[in-house]
């Protein structure tokens, strides 16, 4: 039996896999435009944060017909503001941080997860086409009351 | 010019002293090991809405057992058990007794950290879990506890250098042994690896903790975490190939097929198990796309070691099961010797790891991971990684080596098989549950039962999740039993050696791969690529901002 065969069929086999996954995910980032979280470029002190635009102003603001920028801030146990309504059909930029400790952002029904990092902006897109709503789960531990924080999108 | 090819120094048996301490050291192992198994327990049936937590001792809260189930199994457990079996197969491949000094010394750090870090944990005054994350603040106990088991790694790295250092002197030119080799290198992979907590532990978390610090910086604080974090699971993993390379075999009547091969895993185990934390942080803000997506390409190509050794390992084991009359193209697999304990538990813990590296390929999956980031898919995954193929492979390890270190005999290797089915069924059923209840949105590291959002299609995978982490606590309870009655009751008996297999292809005595066994060539290479990999984050984030005060949370 010629072992060494079988393993570099194997093994290229298994390589070529590997290749196959990482252009599927390459094209889904740049062809289809499913986004991480990046580099916002800015650092927060959090002692001053709350005076710091945007986050002196936590909430939804419209920016452009269909457009809003919802800005959230994550602190124990709960988010600022704790509900947030926005019209079906408009594409939302969400700029979230922490006020203290690190937080999680998961908006059930959706693909949108993060982290809340304090110092840090985090900065996702979304196209909200459907109402209803959706749950803001807090997934990253921030104590003892971490079960207890949650949110709320509700899309009108 | 052909070098000589090592010789095999069978009849050399350790120091009674030596194998003494090393046997302290495993039994410490599995000591914390059961303590983080009773917490696993109360944690499982929480997934199910059923409260045992309220009757442990001690326990306030569902995060202080958490943070213990972690620290005790991910931490104490692996390195205690690491120390010792690559101390032992260290000493074996060389055929020469260890440093004493720095056999005691490290003992004795894993010991103080561990009486630290238990001390902070059990008295309420570091549930931050085993991440840790600041601006969550544990006491500074907690931090100098994790240090000193961390420095305990560090000081069976330098026993084994030091034996490597004179084991040349005395045999110039000649092969590493391949055993010793293996061992060494999953020691050095550690030793770059385990920078990164520690830089984060030692001039961050710990003067922050004493307040010699004005704050700390999460997100650099949570990048050298992740930068050991990773590597972390290859050191609790490449013992375990130790084991499966080189000893497997044995158990199953067959060979190892190439010398060579082996080597080449380990060294690009070394390479590449580094560069590839920011899989950890595709959520995370302030690191660009372009440096997750490099960490995403260099995690899938550490998958690819892996492949290479289940290649290398199932052929051993078909080996053995058709000299034994296995017939077939994959019928063989039923005749390897399942009775005995040591290599089923071994067989079993390298299946659920088939399902384990898959699912570890979807988290690593870049723009995918935003589905199961922080759901309960995660420790779905890793129950199947560290908690089974390390976990169980290490309980069927332990099934030889509480014999050889006692020399006793194994008590009752019949509840030693039933334990390791028992596991793996628990195992999986376990995962199901997690990955399920993941996919439906559950969030992870959470006291689900008493969640005011929680959703009713989160309860099937809870019970099912319950059901497999009671199934899992009944197969080690049978795995601590076997051990201790052994230990404490086995029938006397002499055993000389450890299973080592012999190879089909051995040591290749010239060309290219003889001057790998210079680690150094493959240690600068690591350097390089881990340079490449986090410089464009270390110019953006050096000097650290230390903002952020610290929060005692509970």
């Amino acid at each position: 039996m010629d072992v060494e065969r079988y393993e570099k069929i194997f093994l290229s086999m298994g390589a070529s896999l590997l290749v196959l996954f990482l252009a599927c995910l390459a094209y889904a980032s740049v062809g289809m435009g499913i986004h991480l979280p990046g580099d916002h470029g800015t650092h927060l002190d959090p002692a001053t944060m709350r005076k710091t635009a945007p986050f002196d102003a936590p909430g939804v603001h419209q920016t452009a017909p269909g457009k809003y920028d919802v800005v959230l801030i994550g602190q124990a146990w709960t988010y600022d503001p704790k509900e947030v309504r926005i019209p079906a059909g408009s594409d939302v930029t969400f700029l979230a941080t922490s006020a203290d400790v690190i937080h999680g952002f998961m908006l059930d029904g959706t693909r949108l997860n993060a982290m809340l990092i304090p110092g840090q902006v985090t900065e996702l897109h979304y196209r909200f086409d459907e109402p209803g709503e959706h749950l803001i789960i807090c997934h990253e531990y921030c104590g003892l009351g971490h079960h207890l924080m949650s949110g709320k999108v509700i899309v009108e | 010019m052909s070098t000589p090819i090592v010789h095999d120094p069978r009849g050399f048996e350790l120091p009674d002293a030596q194998r003494s301490l090393i046997a302290w050291t495993v039994y410490l192992g599995f000591a914390a090991l059961s303590v983080g198994v009773i917490n696993g327990l109360g944690q499982a049936l929480n997934y199910a809405h059923i409260d045992i937590l309220k009757y442990f001792p001690g326990m306030r809260t569902y995060y202080q057992g958490l943070t213990v189930h972690g620290v005790f199994n991910a931490l104490v457990f692996t390195f205690a058990f690491s120390n010792g079996l690559m101390s032992l197969t260290t000493a074996r491949g060389f055929g020469k007794p260890l440093n004493h000094p720095l056999l005691v010394a490290s003992f004795a750090s894993l010991v103080l950290g561990s009486v630290l870090a238990a001390f902070s944990m059990l008295t309420g005054r570091a549930s931050v879990l085993f991440t840790f994350y600041p601006p969550l603040q544990a006491h500074w106990t907690y931090y100098l506890g994790l240090a000193l088991v961390v420095i305990s790694t560090w000081l069976t790295s330098a026993n084994q250098l030091v034996l490597l250092r004179q084991w040349r002197k005395e045999n110039p030119g000649k092969r590493v042994p391949l055993l010793s080799f293996l061992s060494i290198a999953t020691y050095v992979m550690w030793d770059i690896a385990s920078l990164g907590i520690a830089i984060e532990v030692v001039f961050l978390l710990l003067p922050w903790s004493l307040g010699l610090l004005p704050g700390a910086d999460p997100l650099v604080s949570r990048t050298l975490f992740w930068f050991t974090g990773h590597p972390i699971v290859y050191f609790w993993l490449l013992p375990i190939y130790v084991s499966w390379y080189t000893m497997v075999p044995k158990l199953a009547g067959g060979k190892l097929f190439s010398d060579t091969y082996t080597r080449v895993v380990f060294l690009m185990f070394i390479v590449l198990s580094i560069p590839v934390g920011f899989h950890h942080q595709f959520t995370d803000p302030g690191i660009s796309q372009h440096s997750k997506f490099a960490h995403a390409v260099l995690t899938f190509g550490v998958f690819f070691p892996s492949l290479a050794t289940a290649f290398s390992v199932m052929y051993a084991l078909e080996i053995g099961a058709r000299k034994r009359g296995g017939k077939g193209l994959a019928a063989w697999f039923l005749k390897i010797p399942w009775s005995d304990p040591a290599l089923a538990a071994q067989v079993l813990a390298m299946l659920a790891f088939l399902l384990g590296g898959i699912t570890g390929l979807m988290n690593a999956s870049f723009n995918m991971n935003q589905v199961v980031h922080n759901t309960a898919f995660i420790p779905g995954h890793f129950h199947l990684t560290v908690g089974s193929a390390v976990a169980l492979s290490a309980m069927g390890i332990s099934y030889w080596l509480f014999p050889y270190l006692a020399q006793r005999r194994l008590w009752s290797p019949t509840i030693a098989r039933w334990q390791a089915w028992i596991y793996f069924v628990g195992a999986l059923v376990f995962a199901r549950g997690m990955i399920s209840g993941g996919l439906a949105g559950m969030p992870r590291r959470t006291l689900i039962a008493a969640a005011p959002y929680y959703k009713p299609e989160w309860m099937l995978p809870g019970i099912i999740t319950a059901i497999g982490g009671t199934l899992m606590f009944v197969g080690a309870m049978g795995c601590f039993l076997v051990l201790a009655m052994t230990v404490l009751f086995g029938e006397r008996e002499r055993i000389a050696d450890i299973p080592i297999t012999e190879t089909i292809e051995p040591p290749a005595s010239e060309g290219w791969i003889v001057s790998l066994d210079r680690l150094s060539y493959t240690v600068v290479t690591t350097l390089v690529l881990i340079a490449m990999a986090y410089g464009p984050f270390l110019v953006r984030h050096i000097p650290p901002q230390l903002t952020s005060t610290g929060y005692k949370f509970f």
